[in-house]
């Protein structure tokens, strides 16, 4: 019964952290149709920026929850007008440029805290349930998950930037005709992405030894997610999250850590070969 | 036709011989030897990206792959001849098999880019939990994030005791380079090569010609991989350890780097901007007053936005225009077409 | 009586609820020309891509010169020596005139014959003088010309065209219904076309979709006095 409880725990732990960790690159992904290969990297400055502001006194839950994403979406914001936006409709060479720049910030992070692993400790504690220690942050982040997702439906569905975003989303060009610039919707979309991305770095930090290279264990797990989910956004996002931390549990459970991670892996392979378009052009259709 | 292509088979030969002969003199052999097969690694990629518009974001492991395979059987065997043959059709097959399900899947771009570099991380975080004992093949311990070191080393073929390393190393991989260089060359002047050429420009008017466009493309992934697979064979020898390192995500965006900085479309290209930027990142390994993944960056982030061309074709047209300059009043006595 | 060498069976497409293409029977004889005509949305282009192989029919049967194809890739169809020209122009931008339709003939010959029927047929399109610039700097017209050049250089003996005269100069059109005319000695045409001036010029029997199935089929001269076809056309109920 405990060991049941404690396999629930744990893939509902797995699927939060895959939606906290794609959310970002899916609302880019799914509003701009831009893939962002430096999304790990936003979420590794998310993490520094907690670690730092802790260090200088603040509280870690505002320092993770307002001043991370705030940071980050800052420099995503940035980004987007430096970069990014000279080259909307040329898909494969923003990847090549994000990618260009997930290496300067990799540098740069380097050059700024060293290369050497920093953290801060889980602000929550865990709890025994049987025989077996469950940690209380997997929790803390399981409600995170869920109550983003909530966040993020009820933004698109309840608020007028959120309608525009859809019907961005579906034609931007009809967009662009009704008169909202399609200039500012990228530039906010931009922002708002590195900011997910900025709190789920954020969040996740005290569970991982932070080091400038860090973004690449996140980058490609949260690009097959998003990948993988598909045209809708929140559906694709929740549904791929779901079926690959379900296979990564399962196979972690069943033989090792590592395995698991290299089932996900490989699931995301057949998904992406059996349903090319993502899990939310055959299931889902329509949906947000 | 045929006089043209044996005008430029002499050409290369004479150059690269200079080349071969000459760049001693100005860099270190040990030195040349890393860039002359990084200079291979890049135009594996330039082939199969500038010339079958096939954009792999893991070349990096079929490099992983045939270092590792030479590594292991190198151990198993004794000798070398037989390991880099197997080095490189080992990553061909993998590369056969990869292509086939993606091409004939039919995926698109931005899926290929998702499914190469899926598999590059497949193959590097499972060679970096091979750390136990229990990770053997034959009498090589594959030794986690470690590696694999201590393997025999490039031999005179029948030879084991006789060991090609330094000067003799670097000699054999600059003619090897040479060879595949005028491969390539042979394979883009045959009619695949310009079939491929016509794929990378319009799958569906090729498919309508009645080409098996998803065949060909697996058939050219697939030779790209093999010549990946000989530089990482080459580069095994050379460092005399192999690491998962090989397989990162860093290195395929170095590969990547190279192809885009030299340019795309040429054979060239790729070769220098692989030479060219591990020199220059050797260069800067000897100062710290920049991170050396910062340049690196930069340098891909300015070509995309400034010189996606690279380069090659750059200093090309700059030739070219400088040609018309010099040809214009010959041409003036012609009239031009349109008004 | 001449050999069949197109012929679909209950040929349907639906995309989702909309039944794209309707139960469509078809037969072409060989070196017959046949123009499909139809208002936008009668399922003319459907009906084309499914033939080609470019969609695979949810039901129904294509053969081709009595072999089964249905469910068949587009380059199995073109090697059976099928030449297809889609709606939007499909040319190899960055390549020369004489490299595209090179490569055209040498699906079907060895390099040096490729060649040899890559210049004849640009001297047939008159594209001599541009033989050697790249299809990117063309003019529509020209690359409409290269196009046709491709479809037909391999002599296929079924030739399909999807809107061939679309933003064509007069002087271009006329010059093609020259080609085609030729085309009809050894190989049997079928064009989808809106142009009813060129339909016209160069058609006799022709296939009139509506709502995805056959409405009529007849000669040119009745289609275009038929008193539904021209309801159709105008947007009536039929």
């Amino acid at each position: 019964m405990d060991i049941s409880f404690v396999i629930l725990v744990e893939m509902l732990y797995a699927v939060a952290s895959l939606v906290l960790i794609s959310a970002g690159l899916a609302v880019v992904f799914g509003m701009m149709k831009v893939i962002n290969l430096a999304h790990g990297e936003f979420m590794m400055m998310g993490g520094y920026a907690t670690i730092t502001a802790v260090g200088l006194g603040v509280n870690v839950f505002v320092a993770m929850l307002i001043i991370a994403p705030i940071v980050v979406g800052l420099i995503g914001l940035v980004v987007e007008r430096l970069v990014i936006r000279h080259l909307y409709g040329r898909l494969i060479d923003t990847m090549l440029a994000t990618w260009g720049l997930s290496l300067v910030f990799i540098g740069l992070a380097t050059m700024i805290f060293g290369n050497t692993t920093t953290g801060i400790s889980t602000p929550i504690t865990g709890f025994a349930v049987g025989g077996y220690q469950v940690s209380g942050y997997n929790f803390f982040i399981i409600v995170v998950a869920v109550l983003l997702v909530i966040a993020m439906i009820a933004v698109l569905k309840g608020t007028r930037a959120g309608l525009i975003a859809r019907g961005t989303m579906q034609r931007s060009d009809m967009a662009a005709a009704l008169g909202y610039s399609p200039d500012r919707i990228y530039m906010a979309t931009f922002f708002c992405g590195s900011a997910l991305s900025g709190l789920a770095g954020a969040i996740l930090a005290p569970l991982v030894g932070l080091v400038p290279s860090s973004g690449g264990a996140y980058i490609a797990e949260a690009f097959i997610t998003v990948i993988a989910g598909g045209p809708s956004l929140i559906a694709g996002l929740v549904s791929s999250a779901t079926t690959f931390g379900v296979v990564n549990q399962v196979f972690t459970f069943a033989i090792s850590p590592v395995i698991g991670e290299v089932a996900l892996l490989i699931a995301a392979v057949i998904l992406l070969r059996a349903m090319p378009q993502g899990i939310t052009s055959r299931f889902f259709r329509g949906r947000l | 036709m045929g006089s043209s292509a044996t005008r430029e088979v002499v050409l290369i030969l004479i150059v690269s011989a200079l080349l071969i002969a000459g760049m001693p003199l100005l860099i270190g052999t040990y030195t040349l030897t890393v860039l002359v097969i990084y200079g291979m690694l890049g135009l594996s990629l330039g082939l199969i990206w500038g010339f079958g518009g096939i954009l792999c974001f893991g070349q990096a492991a079929f490099f992983g792959l045939g270092a590792y395979t030479y590594a292991i059987s190198a151990v198993n065997i004794g000798e070398s001849t037989l390991p880099m043959i197997l080095a490189v059709l080992v990553t061909a097959g993998f590369a056969a098999l990869l292509g086939a399900m993606m091409f004939y899947g039919r995926l698109g771009d931005v899926y290929l880019g998702v499914i190469t570099l899926v598999v590059t991380l497949i193959l590097f975080k499972f060679m970096n939990s091979t750390a136990g004992p229990q990770y053997v093949i034959g009498d090589a311990r594959l030794g986690g994030f470690n590696g694999i070191p201590g393997f025999q080393t490039l031999n005179v073929p029948g030879d084991p005791g006789a060991y090609i390393w330094g000067d003799s190393l670097y000699y054999v991989c600059a003619v090897a380079l040479a060879v595949v260089f005028l491969l390539v060359s042979w394979l883009l002047r045959s009619s695949f090569g310009r079939i491929a050429v016509g794929i990378r420009e319009n799958e569906t008017r090729m498919a309508l010609m009645g080409y098996d466009v998803a065949a060909r493309k697996t058939v050219l992934f697939s030779i790209g991989a093999a010549i990946a697979g000989l530089s990482g064979a080459l580069f095994a020898n050379w460092a005399e350890i192999v690491t998962p390192t090989l397989f990162s995500l860093g290195q395929s965006a170095e590969i990547i780097i190279w192809c885009i900085v030299g340019g795309l479309g040429t054979r060239l290209g790729p070769i220098l901007g692989a030479a060219g930027l591990a020199y220059l990142k050797f260069m800067l390994g000897q100062q710290s007053a920049i991170d050396n993944t910062l340049i690196m960056g930069l340098v891909l982030v300015l070509f995309v936005l400034f010189l996606p061309g690279g380069l090659v074709p750059a200093v090309a047209s700059l030739w070219a225009a400088g040609g018309r300059l010099r040809r214009r009043p010959v041409r003036r006595m012609r009239r031009p077409r349109h008004g | 009586m001449a050999e069949t060498v197109l012929e679909t069976a209950g040929l349907t497409m639906r995309f989702g609820g909309v039944t794209a293409s309707d139960h469509v029977d078809f037969r072409l004889k060989s070196r017959e020309l046949r123009c499909l005509i139809g208002p936008n949305g009668a399922g003319k282009s459907t009906f084309f891509k499914c033939v080609t192989g470019l969609l695979t029919p949810s039901e129904g049967h294509v053969f081709m010169r009595g072999e089964e194809v249905t469910g068949w890739l587009p380059h199995q169809i073109a090697s059976l020596g099928v030449g297809i020209k889609t709606q939007t122009p499909n040319v190899l931008d960055s390549l020369s005139v004489h490299e595209n339709i090179w490569l055209a003939a040498r699906r079907f010959f060895d390099p040096a014959e490729a060649r040899d029927r890559a210049h004849a047929m640009i001297e047939r399109l008159a594209l001599g003088p541009i033989a050697r610039s790249e299809l990117g700097q063309l003019a529509h017209g020209e690359r409409q010309r290269v196009e046709l050049g491709i479809v037909t250089v391999a002599d296929p003996w079924l030739v399909l065209l999807d809107e061939p005269a679309a933003g064509m100069s007069a002087a271009d059109v006329e010059r093609m219904t020259g080609i085609i005319h030729d085309l009809t000695r050894s190989a049997a045409v079928v064009i989808v076309e809106h142009d009813m001036q060129f339909i016209r010029s160069i058609a006799e029997t022709v296939t009139v979709f509506h709502q995805g199935a056959v409405l009529m089929e007849d000669h040119v001269d009745r289609v275009m006095t038929d008193e539904t076809v021209r309801a159709v056309y105008l947007g009536k109920k039929a």
